[in-house]
């Protein structure tokens, strides 16, 4: 999980699953699931592959978000995620995990508000990957920041360490969990960009309810894939990170804020 | 000499060697026992069998090393986006699903639960379900389906735009 993006820097990348990986891909065409190719009378390779798997060398998994879109009264993207991972807010504000949240600005001299969702950002110098003392915070090659709840020992530092205080600590035995989104006691949890769907070629549950709606707020996208479209809007439109004074890079970016 | 010999078939009789198999030995797979000692039965975990013909590897093997094939594909999930491991614990749980009483399968809170069948017996706890699912998800509902329901104008728009 070095995180280097860059192409030219002289990193190598030792991981051989991702080597693995990416000409799997390209043998498959990212459409078959499984592939079994006969060499010799009991002998066979067998590729199991066609998920768009995430953790491509080159992918950097974003958000755009388009605060003029966002609708004030609007808690689509709230409740989808809400639904999606099983979380919930039982009236107990301190306690309660929460992934994502509405968050209201106004200027104070103009009255001018504006309302915007804010979740985990995926930095790419993300802090709680620094502070993690059990290297269950981590990020993937994709650019989304996890939590490994196997390594997690619920220390915390990561929440305190989060400058947009997008992390949870789950202080209650729970059951009856999504069976794609583990989650339990005595970790800390975030916004996961619905690593389950994007594995598998999907959308955040987030961005398929913003555009349900019709306010079409939010875009998903590969950023380091030029042709995409988030990175074309975000080569063509003025869009700013949250906090970009901090320098953390994150892959959540933000229109007209 | 002779009355010793009885003896000694008369204690196999009773026990028929049940004393001295293993658990994993003695229970086949619709957690009958061979033997039929009734006895054991009650002592011995009673396994309930799975769906489908069989299990990813023989049934021997996955008894002595489940978890360290679940512990390396968590890896390859969590870690690699692998969403196509071999060792899935989902499928796990799909697969070794016991229905309860109103039919529904039941969690790990319940004693009859496959994985606490034997995990009881060996006095191991189980740490997967701590945050893992231990029953399947059955009609899983998209976050979607959820925000339409509860928003008619949203319904109706979606229904608009697919059509």
């Amino acid at each position: 999980m070095s995180g280097c993006d860059k192409s030219n820097c002289g990193c190598v990348n030792t991981n051989p699953t991702d080597l693995l990986s990416s000409s799997r891909r390209n043998f498959l065409g990212g459409a078959a699931a499984v592939a079994t190719l006969t060499l010799a009378p009991g002998i066979t390779i067998t590729a199991f592959g066609g998920s768009a798997k995430a953790s491509g060398h080159h992918a950097r998994w974003g958000l755009l978000v388009d605060v003029n879109k966002c609708k004030k009264d609007c808690n689509a993207c709230v409740t989808a995620c809400s639904t999606e991972h099983g979380w919930e807010d039982t009236g107990h504000p301190l306690t309660d995990a929460q992934w994502i949240r509405k968050v209201t600005l106004k200027d104070k001299k103009s009255g001018f508000e504006q309302s915007l969702p804010v979740m985990c950002q995926h930095c790419a110098e993300p802090p709680c990957v620094d502070v993690c003392p059990t290297a269950a915070s981590f990020r993937r090659d994709d650019g989304i920041v996890l939590v490994d709840k196997h390594l997690c020992i619920g220390c915390r530092y990561c929440i305190m360490a989060c400058p947009y205080q997008a992390r949870s600590f789950i202080h209650e035995p729970l059951i009856d969990q999504k069976e794609y989104s583990p989650r339990g006691k005595g970790t800390v949890e975030s916004c996961n960009l619905c690593v389950h769907r994007v594995d598998v070629g999907g959308t955040p549950a987030c961005v398929e309810a913003c555009s349900a709606t019709g306010n079409g707020a939010m875009l998903f996208g590969n950023l380091n894939d030029p042709d995409s479209e988030i990175s074309k809007r975000v080569a063509e439109y003025p869009s700013t990170q949250i906090r970009a004074d901090l320098g953390l890079d994150p892959g959540v970016r933000y229109e007209n804020l | 000499m002779k009355f010793g010999l009885k003896i000694l078939a008369l204690f196999l009789a009773i026990f028929g060697g049940g004393l001295i198999v293993l658990p994993g030995q003695v229970a086949n797979a619709e957690g009958q026992n061979f033997n039929g000692s009734a006895l054991l039965a009650g002592v011995l975990p009673n396994i309930p069998k799975g769906k489908g013909n069989s299990c990813i590897a023989p049934t021997d093997f996955m008894r002595r090393n489940h978890m360290n094939l679940l512990k390396h594909d968590r890896d390859e999930t969590v870690h690699f986006g692998n969403r196509q491991v071999k060792a899935s614990l989902k499928e796990c749980v799909a697969c070794h699903a016991v229905n309860g009483a109103n039919n529904t399968p039941i969690t790990v809170e319940d004693p009859k639960h496959f994985c606490r069948a034997c995990h009881d017996y060996v006095a191991v706890k189980i740490d997967c379900f701590e945050c893992h699912a231990s029953r399947p998800g059955g009609t899983l509902k998209s976050s979607l389906d959820k925000v339409l329901m509860e928003n008619k104008a949203l319904a109706a728009y979606a229904k608009g735009s697919e059509e």
